[in-house]
């Protein structure tokens, strides 16, 4: 399982969740959890788009959730947004069953695009993926603290010169570019699981940022690692493993955070 | 921090001048014609029922809301480069409990949050962070979480934060309204410390001034959109606030305690009493 096709999908997998483990951080700080779901679903009208026109799957992804996490961004007011996305998933969705009736497609290729596929990373692939993450976590890293302080304590944020909203469509997007890349992999549906288990688990064992941070790439790594030994071995669905992988971890921290309380009740870590 | 208490001189230039200022939102006038001065390390209440526009006072004052007429002049800046000057706690902070930041990490992001990269850790960093802890009063809870925190405590941690940038005008607003009477005179106290001993002018908005007499040097008494400023002796007046509210009101004074209390027929005398401002007679 470590070679030939599959070397192709351990490396963009690696990638992927390495990054998901970082982009996950902000998004459970900020409370993005929806726009996390709505942008790779939606954008999954845009893989159904390229399919239709010819063009390559990712390209369609990549456009349709950038344009999802403008519009979303833009419309959205005060970090509220989950009308506005609501409506970017209603009408990426509507516009995706359009151009999956007019795709000739087959069945499982489409199903690939929803939950996943082990197989489904070509070579071509690899550099726009490896490129476009080195890409997110640079802004990652350059927006950082900005990116924080917005999302802990906006109004102090703004009075101090940070532009809320620009912060929030910049990280919407890099949102979108990373949910976009992570498609043919773990599937549209499941990608959120890798950017909300991990970070969320992550959360249980540190009180640190930084340290959340790379718990969270951490878990992230080992969920998806795990996840494709097992969708090779077991012929199941990758989205499977790495969506009742990602919610086991999330488990296990909730867990070992009461069984912590209920030890040492007079000290807070 | 290092202590610079020194005398209040007259001849130092005001911290804060406000100036003829005018808002109006939503077709309503809010804020007319609001003109006080804040002097280097003085404490100034600023005193005003639920709406009375103290919020939308502090908008303008950091940048945040554009004044329709009149002008705000920070440290003699009347730029808007006023943002390092000027250290702000809001009214509603929300800190989430599940959320993996301590007590320090919070304040850290006050010396460097606004700027772009990630934060590298240093002695001088952590140190600095640990005078704000000690300054406070917070060594206690430095390391727990601050979602967990009580509000009290919470408060402290923000102020810290707010501080830490040494900011020479502090502005609050509302940070007793959760709290507790003794949670919030200890909080009054700190606040008082810091005014005098680091010279750091404090401006907090309250709608109960009493909790404040004891530390306040002046009042900026805010009702029905205008304002009177100057001492409480100046301004807690049955004229003066007469004039403000456009209706007769009295001011009692009771042991220690001040109470503004509107005459018969005042339309929002409920609203008055209902903030401790005062209560209706008859
Ligand atoms: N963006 C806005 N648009 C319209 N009216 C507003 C806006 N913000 C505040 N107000 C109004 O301005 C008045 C003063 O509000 P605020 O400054 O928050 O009062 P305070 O802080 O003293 O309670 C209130 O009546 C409020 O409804
Ligand atoms: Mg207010």
């Amino acid at each position: 399982m470590f070679s030939g096709f599959m070397t192709n999908t351990w490396v963009v997998a690696t990638v992927v969740a390495a990054l998901a483990g970082v982009v996950g951080f902000f998004v459970v700080l900020r409370g993005s959890a929806f726009p996390a779901h709505a942008i790779p679903n939606g954008a999954f009208a845009g893989a159904a788009a390229a399919n239709l026109l010819g063009l390559n799957a990712l390209l369609g992804l990549g456009v349709f959730a950038v344009f999802a996490a403008l519009g979303i961004g833009t419309l959205g007011r005060r970090g509220r947004h989950d009308v506005v996305t609501a409506l970017a998933l209603v009408l990426m969705l509507a516009l995706g069953a359009l151009f999956l009736s007019r795709s000739t497609e087959y069945e499982p290729a489409i199903y690939a695009l929803l939950f996943g596929e082990v197989l489904g990373v070509s070579t071509t692939e690899l550099l726009p993926v490896a490129f476009l993450a080195v890409v997110c976590i640079a802004a990652i890293v350059f927006m950082y603290r900005p990116l924080t302080l917005s999302s802990v304590v906006p109004e102090i944020a703004e009075a101090r010169g940070v532009r809320s909203h620009r912060m929030e469509i910049a990280f919407l997007v890099v949102l979108a570019v990373a949910t976009a890349m992570t498609v043919p992999v773990v599937g549209a549906l499941l990608i959120f699981s890798l950017m909300i288990g991990p970070p969320a688990a992550a959360r249980s064992f540190t009180d640190r940022p930084p340290v959340a941070i790379i718990l969270s790439m951490a878990i992230a790594l080992a969920t998806v690692w795990a996840a494709i030994a097992s969708s090779y071995a077991s012929n199941w669905p990758i989205g499977f493993f790495v969506g009742t992988m990602s919610a086991f971890a999330y488990g296990i921290g909730r867990a070992w955070a009461a069984w912590r309380r209920s030890r040492r009740p007079a000290t807070r870590l | 921090m290092t202590d610079r208490s020194q005398p209040v001189t007259a001849n130092e230039p005001d911290v804060l001048r406000v100036e003829g200022v005018t808002v109006a939102l939503g077709g309503r006038t809010i804020l007319e014609d609001v003109a006080f001065a804040i002097a280097p390390g003085s404490f100034t209440g600023l005193i005003g029922s639920n709406g009375a526009g103290k919020t939308t006072l502090l908008r303008v004052i950091l940048g945040l809301q554009r004044p329709g007429r009149g002008r705000v002049v920070v440290a003699g800046d009347a730029g808007n480069r006023r943002n390092r000057s000027i250290g702000y706690v809001p009214q509603k902070v929300l800190l989430d409990p599940d959320m993996p930041m301590r007590a320090r990490d919070l304040i850290g992001l006050g010396l460097d949050g606004h700027r772009f990269g990630i934060p590298m850790p240093s002695k001088t960093r952590t140190s600095l962070v640990d005078e704000m802890l000690a300054a406070v009063d917070a060594e206690r809870f430095a390391n727990a979480r601050v979602g967990i925190l009580s509000g009290g405590e919470q408060q402290r941690v923000l102020i810290a934060h707010a501080l830490i940038s040494r900011p020479r005008l502090l502005l609050l607003d509302e940070p007793l309204a959760n709290l507790d009477l003794r949670s919030g005179q200890e909080i009054i106290g700190l606040l008082h410390r810091i005014a005098t001993e680091h010279h750091i002018a404090v401006l907090l908005s309250a709608h109960e001034m009493n909790p404040l007499l004891p530390v306040m040097d002046r009042v900026v008494y805010l009702a029905g959109g205008r304002a009177a400023a100057g001492t409480t002796d100046e301004v807690i007046r049955t004229e003066v606030l007469s004039g403000l509210y456009g209706h007769p009101v009295e001011v009692l004074h009771i042991h220690d305690r001040v109470l503004v209390i509107a005459g018969p027929g005042y339309p929002d005398a409920a609203r008055l009493a209902a903030e401790g401002a005062g209560i209706e007679l008859g």
